[in-house]
């Protein structure tokens, strides 16, 4: 009884009083990437009356749908503490290496296997520097994004690789009940990752190890298997990201998907992940794929020219790393 | 790991001497070498600069744009806006890094894209053409004072020569590094931590911005999709083979410079083996990824690594990072 009491007052004099609950369930950076992606569907149906048609919305998403199922396995990548910048190189190798594979004379699904295989090995590769080296995941990835994207100009020079059947290319243009494929992929994917993440004991030991590692560790926790996991589902990801480009560009080149590591990036933190790890939902990163499509497409109607619209994907990426920094700072302390 | 480099250098510097290309690394490196030196002072730091070659090319579009609008101004005032532009850029980016507490990777990239994107913005994506550029300017990487060494050549290694006066013979040089062997500990040594981070940053940038008026002398033209385009990532491979550990507080500037020119006498040289350009993006990346296993490899029995910067684990440091410049 004593004891109780003087932990009563020792918890009642040291933490501050619990928050009310509508605070807890708002404030979270989730909502304001919520507010936001309303928002910004206001503003661009007021700029141009074509976002009314839902139709158009799912069209321009297929546009962005590779680095938004990828963006989906980063988050889970970030939540535990790391982070892998090579993505958008993985896409273009993994693709290159299915393109080359089928101009040597080998049927679609052959090559098909040979791009998933070399995503996963790409992701171990990343894995093992990280893990097993224990090198900085950044810093490695930088590396890799390099290495990867030259590798793929290595094997498929500066021409575009493509003659592809009919019955694999054009995946953006087949519907179903209306909605094009790649939308349903990322759609199908997100409520899969997300009971992943949220509800199984695999799940909520990716939140632990982002959160300390070290007591991760000690708590009896793989870290080591479940973060090579996650970068080999990374590489996964990106080689049907990247396989998905393929088909809707009916061709492939060194260059496809320049620059997605900046959208995937972008994504991840609009949904309100935290940069440092150990929080973060793929809700969070699935409004903030939508949102990013409205803006992108919203700044196109307006005649903005892709490159400018690089102005504000910057400005985006630093403002949410601000806002989400600000409310965990505010929420969790 | 100074000498260990120098080895390399060594073994693959005679075939290339033989070649006669000594006069094609030497104006291969000058850029690479004098951002290097701005890159290499924010990894020593416990930083990182992804903006550099948009800070380059905004810097030498500004400076290009003013030398076409303002055909009566001096070349030389073209290196004074290009410095200023690209200090301002990088105070800039320090400025959000230390303000907000944020991972200056995640920020650099937002403002690689941002100033990239501003710097299409304000050139309305037109090329500044040769004629444009002052004839003074494009000597510089022709003619030279003595030697036969170009302008721009002496600059690189003046800036060298400046950086490493400034890390290993003034206070705040050596705060830089203590900074980075240990960011929780160098403000209980009474080290301003903020100023010198913005300081450092700012030099970055500046460095950068001298870059690209080096860009617009080398080159002749200036032009927004390609100028600085990939550029931080061959500085970053080059910086991160000269020895300059990621993990902060380790580096030199004879490193840095031996790994620039490494670099650049690779990259000049694999044409010349025959080996087809489309290598060397996958040699740069393969580059990185080695000196990054190297560095561990040689720091292991020091450090124990601290992994993504968590301070707690990096036990008061050992490493003496000014112990290379002497050998």
């Amino acid at each position: 009884m004593t004891s109780a009491d003087t932990d009563m007052a020792i918890s009642s004099r040291d933490a501050a009083p619990p928050r009310p609950r509508w605070q807890v369930v708002l404030i979270r950076p989730e909502t304001v990437t919520f507010l936001l992606l309303i928002l910004a569907a206001i503003g661009a149906s007021w700029l141009s009356p074509f976002f009314a048609d839902i139709a158009y919305i799912l069209e321009s998403f297929t546009y962005y749908s590779e680095f938004a199922i990828v963006a989906l396995v980063l988050t889970m990548v970030i939540i535990s503490g790391e982070i892998d910048l090579s993505g958008a190189s993985m896409m273009a190798l993994s693709a290159c290496l299915f393109g080359v594979t089928f101009q040597a004379g080998f049927p679609i699904p052959v090559a098909i296997v040979v791009s998933l295989v070399s995503g996963a090995l790409m992701g171990a590769f990343n894995g093992i520097l990280v893990i097993h080296m224990q090198l900085p995941s950044i810093i490695v990835t930088i590396g890799t994004l390099t290495l990867y994207r030259g590798l793929a100009q290595v094997i498929a020079g500066d021409r575009s690789i493509g003659k592809f059947p009919s019955w694999f290319i054009g995946l953006d243009y087949r519907l179903i009940l209306d909605v094009p494929v790649p939308v349903i992929i990322f759609f199908v994917a997100s409520p899969i990752l997300a009971l992943f993440l949220g509800t199984t004991a695999l799940g909520r030991q990716i939140y632990q190890i982002g959160t300390s590692p070290i007591a991760a560790r000690h708590a009896g926790i793989r870290v080591r298997q479940i973060k090579m996991g996650l970068f080999i589902a990374m590489g996964v990801a990106s080689a049907i990201a990247g396989l998905m480009t393929a088909s809707r560009l009916a061709s492939v080149r060194y260059d496809l998907g320049t620059g997605g590591e900046l959208q995937m990036v972008l994504i991840v933190m609009l949904g309100g992940t935290y940069i440092f790890g150990g929080r973060g939902t793929i809700l969070g990163t699935f409004l903030a794929a939508w949102l990013l499509v409205i803006i992108a497409t919203g700044m196109t109607v307006a005649n903005i020219a892709i490159n400018a619209q690089l102005t504000v994907l910057g400005l985006l990426l630093i403002f949410s790393i601000i806002a989400t920094n600000a409310i965990y700072a505010r929420t969790q302390r | 790991m100074l000498v260990l480099f120098a080895i390399v250098v060594g073994i693959i510097q005679p075939r290339f001497l033989s070649l006669d290309t000594l006069r094609i690394v030497m104006l291969a490196v000058p850029l690479i070498m004098v951002a290097a030196m701005g890159q290499m002072m924010v990894l020593v730091a416990r930083h990182v600069d992804l903006s550099i070659g948009s800070v380059l090319g905004f810097s030498a579009i500004v400076a290009g744009m003013a030398f076409r609008d303002i055909p009566e101004m001096p070349w030389w005032l073209g290196f004074v806006i290009a410095i200023s532009v690209g200090a301002l850029l990088g105070l800039a980016n320090g400025a959000v890094v230390t303000i907000f507490r944020l991972p200056s990777i995640i920020v650099t990239l937002g403002t690689l894209s941002l100033y990239r994107g501003v710097l299409f913005l304000i050139s309305d994506a037109r090329q500044v053409d040769p004629q444009y550029i002052p004839r003074p300017l494009i000597e510089m990487s022709q003619t030279s004072p003595l030697f036969g060494i170009p302008w721009i050549v002496i600059i690189a290694l003046g800036i060298a020569f400046a950086t490493y006066l400034f890390l290993d013979h003034t206070r705040i040089g050596r705060q830089i590094y203590a900074i980075g062997s240990n960011p929780s500990a160098a403000p209980l040594r009474g080290i301003r931590v903020v100023p010198v981070t913005l300081l450092v940053f700012t030099l970055s940038g500046a460095l950068s911005g001298l870059a690209g008026v080096m860009y617009a002398s080398r080159f002749g033209y200036v032009n927004p999709s390609i100028t600085g385009v990939g550029f931080e990532f061959t500085v970053i491979a080059a910086v991160v083979i000269g020895g300059v550990s990621i993990n902060g507080g380790v580096g030199t500037v004879l490193g840095t410079v031996l790994g620039v020119i490494l670099l650049g006498a690779v990259s000049v040289a694999l044409p010349i083996l025959g080996v087809s350009a489309f290598w060397q993006d996958a040699i740069f990346g393969a580059v990185i990824i080695v000196a990054l296993i190297i560095d561990r490899s040689v720091r292991q029995s020091g450090i124990k690594g601290a992994n993504l910067g968590r301070p707690s684990v990096n036990a008061p440091s050992v490493s003496t990072p000014s112990a290379g410049i002497g050998a």
